[in-house]
């Protein structure tokens, strides 16, 4: 039995763990395209923020491959894979042999056609290497007092959660920066309107210029360097750096001609096993159950890949784990306003119910979306955020509210709240 | 806050309460654990403050304190000088005149009343008759409550022995140690549980006062005596059914003459249940027995007891020690009861008024003594066992008790300090502090059943330990071989009418 | 695994967990110190829940055996003890909260101050720390603070199935 996983982030450690709780002696191989060992995309921000280190960007210890007997392919990247021949082919033509595949590519930024999107300076950011190039772009001489680096202005096209992480780590280092996104508010996928405005309103209070309903039509540049954009409505903005982050779309570019079936990303079953026996896919680059809505769709959040990569990798080796899907879910702090978002954040249609207590005035905000008497959705801004993981319970369990739906938007909302029954029986069994 | 207390009339408080604000770190755990509102934070300041007024000096917040911060002082005895127009006394008639009420208390009585304990020794063997070593010799505390027949007759049946003699039914007690009275509603059902774990757990048996008894509570039936007293509460059937012994209260050392009373607010929806009468309705116990007013009325209605329960189980009646006790206890074992409990004035309750707890009655080692007495004098002691209440603090009072005539003790004070019980005497308002005497959902969650049995256990187990060495240091192997050896006790400072009532010698004087 | 497991039953309310569990918490191991002398201000890990009046339970990690916060932390700073307790790195924690998020028992704190030092911007600034704060079962003690300060034996530390 050989083990390959394609990819090296949450699903893929996850998956391998997996692997070795229950198969401590066949190989194990990681291919990614990356160099570094394992390390937190999400921390990229961070990094370019100067917040942390470059040690504190790995995510296992540097002996992690070592202890479990994983072997390693890095900076290699895959170009297809050859589900009869059960071979991954690398880009230098060498074939790997697996017995079980898992895919765990991740997502690749959406980049649209914008004219000049090949400039330099301009980046997408999602990699360690996205955030080193701009390291390297905020810290070239000349230092100034404002600033540590050349880059004085950036422009970030797109407002999502990768959008804001890139102003809060540009903000950080003294970069000016105008963010530009198509819909009328930030955040609108994690956010409902009230909730974003407060975002927005503390993103301008820091000096971080929001435009929203608007779009970069084209990167202007002197040479082949970016020095600008042009906005729809013909407004120009004079920048040094210019930051795509869009979104992120499934990464099954090399999976083309594998037979691997792929809608919005790859599909698999509840085992997160695809159409090809043996080949398994999780994370990012999956299509798995959204347990809200019920539908099958990618939901690139970390918790879910490293839960998908766990039950693929247990299966791969012998298991038997049910994935029994999971829902969008999201922390971000910026500036200084805490936001945590889950499941249905702005309904649409029919039958939900909305609690809401809106002090946007001292930045908080908090609502709770019910349908049928349980929870689908829920949006915490500001102070209050400390007990949202209860409301993430409640939504995974699907819990009928009713008997305590007027107390969930109580600052002390907690377990004495919930029937009786239901409360012993969460706190005093073992989970 | 402290503006009302301006215009408050006074009430000369009796506490103070002093906070080490070095040391307080506003955990505010005395501010939750104050259920009389004398405690309280201010944001604002970040300070906890007290209202001195509303302290009652029960010590909840000072045993709480994580950082040792509070002490509580007593004041109010700054008032000049007056043996005759003391603090107690400014105080209690300014209540008085605030409010036109009877003043109540709870607790047994804090007069200086002479506890005539105190001014008995215990005698020990010396030489002539060998002391005993109860960690190396078996020591018998086993005691058997019940009418004892006059005579027993034996059967000799192809060499075996057997007792011909039908026995009357008997309570075994391990100890000579049982819980008194204490109801449900005066005390939780936290408390109640704790009484009857304890005494499942250390052989004897605790007693539910006028309060029935609670469906729950039932599976410790073979470890509970029930009364039956003036109210009727909660008797029924079952009840009788599932008790060990019924007692017949006749009248309580901390109010004789008066029937109990608990106030409609602690009457919540399971006491209600338990005592049959409507939640939230004053639960007001005649003074008298109504449907007695003679020995022979009584007789009628310990047999109508005996009749419900099968002639199983024993009966006992209960009466405030008063100054005619020892004809009215010859009356009751007459009557046909099994054990008389004799209650003294230092006997304890959950609400009293203040001038009969302090003022009505006789101490009980007085009343048992003449009870004991007239029992032997006309040849009837056998016919019931005596069990003396009010005023026990420790294991030597026990040996006292029992030497004195007593066939075992009933103990109510010491089981609730046990488990945390100051004597602060608030119990009447139903918001004890420690839980005890309240059935305030919030309050009585502070005792824990399993952790109040426990302390209890312990301390029978504690007070039977002393009660062995002192039976051992008087050569004695068993509980019963003290019992009514008056030869054993001596007076101390008593006059000689004092030593004549008690039936004692005065110390100095030999066998 | 040995867990913390309240009984609201016979809990009180009295928050002396909370007063243990920032004692034990501390530098100083001084309750005194922790609650006024102490910055950072240590965080009680547990935390009373209360109805005023009538009912408090006394929340803190389950330590899942399936362990959500561990799943959502981006940077592995939650991870689990060979023994059993998930606990967090502070060294790798960067407060992005997705524990916080993640934890259905809702027992993960933030923790947040500012230190004395340089942030990225410069000069002055202060360093704000962020760091979940949870119960680690109190590594330095036989018996979790918690359930020994309970007056009440209301936290059993015991395994459970």
């Amino acid at each position: 039995m050989k083990y390959l996983i394609i990819g090296n982030s949450a699903a893929a450690i996850g998956a391998a763990e997996a692997i070795r709780k229950n198969d401590k002696g066949n190989p194990v191989i990681i291919i990614s395209d990356e160099p570094h060992r394992v390390y937190s995309r999400p921390l990229i921000s961070y990094l370019l923020a100067g917040l942390v280190t470059e040690d504190r960007m790995y995510y296992r210890d540097e002996n992690f491959y070592k202890d479990n007997n994983i072997e390693t392919i890095f900076d290699k990247r895959v170009t297809g894979v050859d589900v009869k021949k059960r071979q991954a082919l690398l880009e230098d033509k060498k074939r790997i042999d697996y017995d079980r595949l898992l895919i765990a590519t991740g997502g690749t930024p959406f980049v649209p056609p914008i004219k000049g999107k090949e400039r330099k300076n301009v980046y997408t950011f999602t990699k360690w290497k996205d955030a080193e190039n701009i390291i390297k772009l905020t810290t070239t001489p000349p230092f100034t007092k404002e600033g540590r680096g050349g880059i004085k202005k950036a422009v970030v096209i797109g407002a999502g959660m990768i959008g804001i992480k890139a102003v809060e780590g540009l903000h950080a280092v003294g970069v000016d920066v105008t963010v530009v996104e198509l819909a009328s508010e930030v955040l609108s996928r994690a956010l409902d309107k009230d909730a974003s405005r407060i975002v927005q309103r503390r993103m301008e209070d820091a000096g971080i210029e929001v435009i929203t309903s608007n779009e970069v039509i084209e990167i202007t540049g002197r040479g082949d360097l970016a020095s600008g954009v042009v906005l729809r409505d013909k407004k120009k903005i004079k920048c040094d750096l210019v930051i795509i982050a869009i979104g992120v779309i499934p990464n099954t570019g090399f999976l083309k001609e594998s037979g691997i079936k792929i809608n919005r990303g790859i599909v698999v079953d509840e085992k997160m096993e695809t159409n090809i026996k043996g080949v398994y896919a999780a994370g990012d680059v999956a299509e798995a159950l959204n347990i809200i809505t019920g539908e099958k769709m990618p939901i690139p959040i970390w918790p879910l890949a490293q839960r998908q990569g766990a039950i693929a990798g247990d299966n791969m080796s012998g298991g038997d784990s049910v994935y029994k899907g999971g829902f969008p879910m999201n922390s971000i702090e910026f500036p200084g306003v805490p936001t945590i978002s889950m499941g249905i954040t702005d309904p649409r249609g029919e039958g939900y119910e909305s609690f809401i207590k809106n002090d946007s005035a001292n930045g908080n905000y908090k609502r709770i979306i019910l349908k049928d008497n349980k929870i689908v959705g829920a949006i915490l801004v500001g102070d209050d955020i400390d007990r949202a993981g209860i409301l993430t319970g409640l939504i995974k369990e699907q819990t009928p509210v009713t008997a305590f739906k007027d107390k969930l938007l109580d600052r002390n909302f907690g377990f004495v709240h919930l029937p009786k029954d239901l409360r012993k029986e969460k706190l005093e069994k073992m989970v | 806050m402290f503006f009302t207390m301006l215009y408050k009339t006074p009430t000369y408080y009796e506490f103070k309460v002093d906070r080490d604000d070095a040391r307080c770190i506003r955990c505010q755990v005395c501010v939750r654990q104050c259920s009389y509102g004398s405690t309280f934070y201010d944001a604002e300041e970040d300070r906890i403050y007290n209202i001195d007024a509303n302290c009652v000096g029960c010590h909840r917040c000072d045993t709480f304190c994580p950082t040792d911060c509070i002490t509580i002082r007593r004041v109010g005895e700054n008032f000049k000088e007056n043996a005759n127009w003391n603090a107690w006394a400014i105080r209690n008639l300014n209540k008085q005149a605030n409010t036109g009420g009877i003043l109540l208390t709870g607790m047994g009585s804090d007069r200086p009343h002479r506890i005539y304990w105190d001014n008995i020794v215990v005698d020990a063997s010396q030489v002539t008759n060998p002391s005993i070593d109860p960690l190396r010799e078996p020591m018998e505390l086993k005691t058997y409550l019940g009418r004892k027949p006059d005579s027993i007759e034996i059967e000799e049946r192809e060499g075996k022995v057997s007792l011909k003699t039908r026995l009357a039914p008997q309570l075994e007690l391990n100890v000579p140690i049982m819980f008194s009275a204490m109801s449900y509603g005066a005390i939780n059902y936290n408390v109640c549980e704790a009484l009857a774990m304890a005494a499942e757990n250390m052989g004897t048996y605790c007693n539910t006062g006028e309060g029935g008894l609670h469906k729950n509570l039932y599976k410790y039936g073979k470890n509970t005596i029930v009364q039956v007293a003036s109210g009727r509460f909660g008797v029924h059937l079952d009840y009788l059914g599932v008790s060990a012994a019924v007692e017949i209260k006749i009248g309580q050392g901390a109010k004789p003459g008066i029937g109990g009373h608990l106030p409609g607010e602690k009457v919540t929806e399971e006491v209600s249940k338990t005592r049959m009468i409507p939640a939230g309705s004053d639960a007001l116990s005649p003074a008298p027995h109504h449907d007695i007013y003679s020995i022979e009325d009584l007789r009628q209605l310990i047999y109508a007891l005996k009749e419900a329960t099968n002639y199983e189980k024993p009966v006992s009646v209960k009466i405030a020690a008063v100054h005619n006790a020892a004809a009215i206890a010859s009356g009751i074992v007459r009557a046909g009861a099994d054990i008389v409990a004799i209650d003294g004035i230092r006997g304890s309750t959950g609400a009293a008024p203040l001038m009969i707890r302090d003022n009505v009655g006789i101490p009980a080692e007085l009343a048992l003594a003449q009870v004991d007495e007239r029992l032997r004098n006309e040849g009837i002691r056998n016919w019931a066992s005596v069990v003396i209440a009010g005023g026990i603090r420790n294991a030597s009072d026990i040996v006292k008790a029992i030497a004195l005539g007593a066939d075992a003790v009933y103990i109510a004070t010491p089981a609730l300090v046990s488990i945390g019980c100051t004597v602060c005497q608030k119990c009447y308002l139903g918001k004890c502090a420690w839980g005890i005497a309240t059935n305030d959902p919030y309050l009585a969650r502070r005792q824990n059943p399993e952790i109040a049995a426990e302390r209890m256990s312990n301390l029978l187990t504690a007070w039977s330990r002393e009660i062995k060495e002192m039976l051992g240091g008087m050569g004695l192997n068993a509980i019963e071989s003290l019992r009514g050896n008056r030869e054993r006790l001596r007076g101390v400072g008593l006059s000689d009418r004092e030593l004549k009532i008690l039936g004692l010698k005065h110390a100095g004087e030999g066998m | 695994m040995k867990i913390v497991y309240p009984k609201e039953e016979v809990c009180m309310a009295c928050r002396l967990c909370e007063v243990a569990c920032i004692t034990e918490h501390s530098r100083s191991k001084d309750t005194i110190k922790a609650y006024k002398k102490e910055k950072p201000a240590p965080l009680s890990r547990t935390l009373v829940e209360e109805i005023f009046p009538g009912l408090s339970v006394s929340v803190n990690c389950r330590h899942c055996s399936d362990a959500p916060c561990i799943e959502a932390c981006i940077t592995g700073a939650m991870h689990r003890k060979p023994d059993g307790r998930v606990v967090v790195n502070e060294y790798k924690c960067v407060g992005c909260w997705m524990c916080v998020m993640a934890c259905p028992f809702g027992a993960i704190k933030r923790n947040q101050y500012k230190i004395e030092g340089q942030g990225a911007r410069g000069k002055g600034q202060g360093l704000k720390i962020k760091l979940s704060s949870k119960c680690d079962l109190c590594p330095d003690r036989s018996i979790p603070a918690c359930v020994e300060a309970c007056p009440n034996r209301v936290m059993a530390y015991e395994e459970r199935n």
